[in-house]
């Protein structure tokens, strides 16, 4: 039998956890920024095209701008060069926002062990999710993207996710 | 002919045992310019050095190699200079326009001084990095951290200074990438805007460097198939086949029929993938988004193909040196033919909606032009030095694998805009289906592979079943196909143009050096200089014609 407000107000009304309800919302409208340098980033326009469709986890509205974006993937070899770009745009992205790592390059430099490509971003920005592959395949994206919306779920409006402490090699 | 340079250097110049007409480097720019005033070699391939550390029979360290085709693109011919203790030579750059970015790279990468050179500065690592990687001596894994981006300052001023701008103060400057949609993976132009118009622009690469040609002097000749894959990843199989191309060309190999067929009949499906993905990618920069669905939707059918013949969608490491590495599939013929369809519905779907759309035309005609001359004094070639209207591919020029029996027409622009850089992918997405039509008619049975167990794997039957067998792929693995020493240059016609790789081998399994040719390196130096005097919008839509791919500029 309802209490409180659902017994006065009958079906038309749930009561649930604020975070609940938040992180729900959350899962459900992932706003991507993709950082795509390389043959991952090919990968990543099947994943959003027809066939595997990304907005069926409702991560479509994929956007150029990191202010706008909640969701960082880095799909593609990340160079020393690439680094302090890559930091950049993490800072510049407001708070909440999570990190998929995408592909062997971003996940561990992969098979370029050399001079050039930076062996892993992990050393330069926190990583909420890596993909294995090279490069993965569209379904290994999207389980990755719901790997984040559990994630998602675990967490608390109330926790702050700005103090997590994170020092890469890049922060002074 | 070099009739010209024969006869005015027949005292100066030696014939190494390769077939490089060697030259003291001070003679150098004056024998490039007779070749190319007097002998009509007006094509410079490619310029790259090599580091001769370990070879202890060499006069000098270091030497620096240019490849030059005539005009007709028929003949090519290898220059080769040594460099001695002072690393200076002088540069070409008055000659070849697309001598310059090749120089700086070799400036980069070696620490070859050329005198005269306008801007040589680092190309492809960042401004922080210490040291010549590609130097024998310098460790393969000795990263460097990078702080902070080249302001770009030191190019842009007098390049502003060039044009009359004394001040800046009228002018905004935008960066156009490195993280930029449409900058198509990781290429960065920096433009100062006068209004919305470019006045000046200037181009920086190597965000995507990843180190290819010291990786390759670190692997054997076959575990270097799946670096070549992610040059131009969007199609990956041409890659594997130019590079197997050119060392099967050291070893002196002939492929079996069915596999040259195989090869010509999975190369030009890589191709029509690859200006798939180009087209796709150009029209969604116009706002066109309906036509990326069609376009890249029979690419999803042909990455099921591909998956099915090699494992893999994308990156599909097919090709092994004297052959590849599976027969086609039972029921191959058909999937391709369903592939094939789709395409022609796909192309036909697009060019409905823009063959005589005014908003297209409008968009991209006279956009983006370029030149014959310059084209080819800058190194285009491809797509885009056709949509110019110089007949040049290698199909054509130089065939190999049969192709000069295969009934296909060169797609040929007029004025080299974006227009017609567009068109001629379209058309080659149609020739290249008449190719591979008829290869199907044609495709022989037979050996894949050439059947020598010093360069093929045996079977595993046999590998399980006598110690011969057993030693072959033992060595095979271990040791690398062994490639007798030399130094040699060979070509395929690419997704984007002329792509070629000069390999010097050393007598053992891994090579000493290799150098790509990307074509799309010679498309980027071209790049800001196109744009300048055209607007914003244009140059996102001529960066997408010229289609340049990060992994096979940077490399």
């Amino acid at each position: 039998m309802a209490v409180g407000a659902e017994a006065i107000f009958g079906e038309s009304l749930i009561t649930t956890k604020l975070d609940s309800a938040i992180s729900w919302a959350r899962e459900s409208s992932m706003w991507p920024y993709v950082f795509g340098t390389a043959c991952c980033a090919i990968e990543f326009m099947s994943v959003a095209s027809s066939k595997y469709d990304i907005s069926r986890f409702g991560a479509e509205v994929v956007r150029f701008s990191p202010r706008q974006a909640d969701l960082l993937i880095i799909a593609g070899t990340v160079s020393y060069k690439q680094a302090p770009i890559l930091k950049k745009i993490y800072d510049q992205m407001s708070e909440p926002k999570w990190v998929i790592s995408a592909g062997a390059c971003a996940c561990s430099g992969g098979f370029y062990d050399n001079y050039t490509t930076l062996q892993g971003i992990d050393s330069i920005i926190p990583v909420d999710v890596y993909v294995a592959g090279c490069p993965p395949r569209p379904e290994a994206f999207l389980d990755a993207l719901l790997e984040v919306q559990k994630i998602q779920a675990t967490q608390s409006l109330l926790e702050d996710r700005a103090k997590r402490v994170f020092k890469g090699v890049l922060d002074v | 002919m070099s009739k010209s340079f024969k006869e005015q250097f027949k005292t100066s110049y030696t014939m190494d045992a390769y077939g490089a007409f060697v030259l003291d480097k001070t003679l150098i720019f004056k024998a490039l310019q007779t070749l190319l005033e007097e002998d009509n070699y007006t094509f410079l391939v490619d310029i790259t050095a090599i580091d001769y550390l370990h070879v202890k029979t060499q006069p000098e360290r270091f030497a620096v190699v240019y490849l030059l085709r005539d005009q007709n693109f028929q003949n090519l011919i290898t220059i080769k200079t040594y460099i001695d203790s002072s690393l200076a030579t002088q540069s070409v750059t008055p000659l070849f326009k697309s001598a310059n970015w090749a120089e700086r790279e070799i400036w980069d990468q070696y620490g070859i001084h050329f005198k005269n050179h306008p801007n040589l500065k680092r190309i492809l690592n960042h401004k922080e990095f210490v040291g010549h990687p590609l130097r024998k001596d310098y460790p393969i894994t000795q990263g460097q951290l990078c702080h902070q981006s080249d302001t770009l300052m030191d190019e842009m001023t007098p390049r502003l200074k060039s044009k009359g701008y004394t001040s800046h103060e009228d002018l905004m400057f935008l960066n156009l990438g490195p993280a930029h949609p449409a900058s198509h993976g990781t290429i960065r132009t920096f433009v100062a805007l006068d209004g919305e118009n470019i006045t000046s622009a200037v181009s920086e690469i190597g965000y995507l460097h990843r180190g290819f040609e010291k990786s390759c002097e670190n692997h054997t000749y076959n575990q270097i198939i799946p670096y070549t894959d992610r040059l131009n990843y969007c199609s990956a199989i041409l890659n594997n086949i130019a590079y197997a191309h050119a060392v099967e060309g050291i070893l002196g190999v002939d492929l079996p029929e069915r596999a040259k067929f195989i090869r010509v009949i999975i190369g030009e499906l890589s191709r029509i993938i690859d200006h798939l993905v180009c087209l796709a990618a150009i029209l969604v920069d116009m706002g066109a988004l309906s036509n990326y669905w069609y376009l890249y939707n029979p690419r999803e059918k042909v990455y099921d193909l591909l998956s099915k013949l090699t494992g893999a969608r994308l990156t599909n490491s097919y090709m092994r040196i004297g052959g590849m590495s599976y027969d086609l599939y039972d029921g191959f013929e058909h999937d391709l033919k369903v592939c094939l369809k789709e395409i022609q519905q796909g192309v036909s779907d697009t060019l409905k909606l823009i063959e005589h759309n005014r908003i297209f035309h409008d968009r991209t005609q006279n956009v983006g032009i370029i030149s014959k001359e310059d084209a080819i004094n800058r190194g285009l070639s491809g797509p885009n030095l056709r949509a110019c209207g110089v007949p040049y591919d290698l199909r054509v020029t130089a065939p190999y694998y049969h192709y000069e029996t295969f009934d296909f027409d060169i797609a040929l622009g007029s004025v080299g805009d974006v227009y017609d850089r567009m068109m001629v992918r379209f058309e080659e997405i149609k020739q290249s289906t008449r190719i591979i039509k008829q290869a199907m008619q044609r495709l022989p049975e037979g050996a894949i592979c050439v059947q020598d167990h010093a360069i093929s794997l045996p079977p595993k039957k046999e590998v399980y079943s006598n110690i011969e067998g057993l030693m072959n792929q033992f060595k095979l693995i271990y040791e690398g196909v062994k490639v007798p020493a030399s130094e040699y240059y060979r070509a395929i016609e690419g997704g984007n143009g002329e792509l070629g790789f000069f390999i010097v081998s050393d007598g053992s399994g891994t090579p000493y050096k290799i150098k790509v040719r990307p074509p799309c390196f010679y498309a980027m130096a071209a790049y800001p200089r196109i744009i300048e005097g055209s607007m914003i919008a244009d140059a996102v839509l001529t960066l997408g014609s010229l289609n340049i791919i990060a992994g096979e500029l940077d490399r």
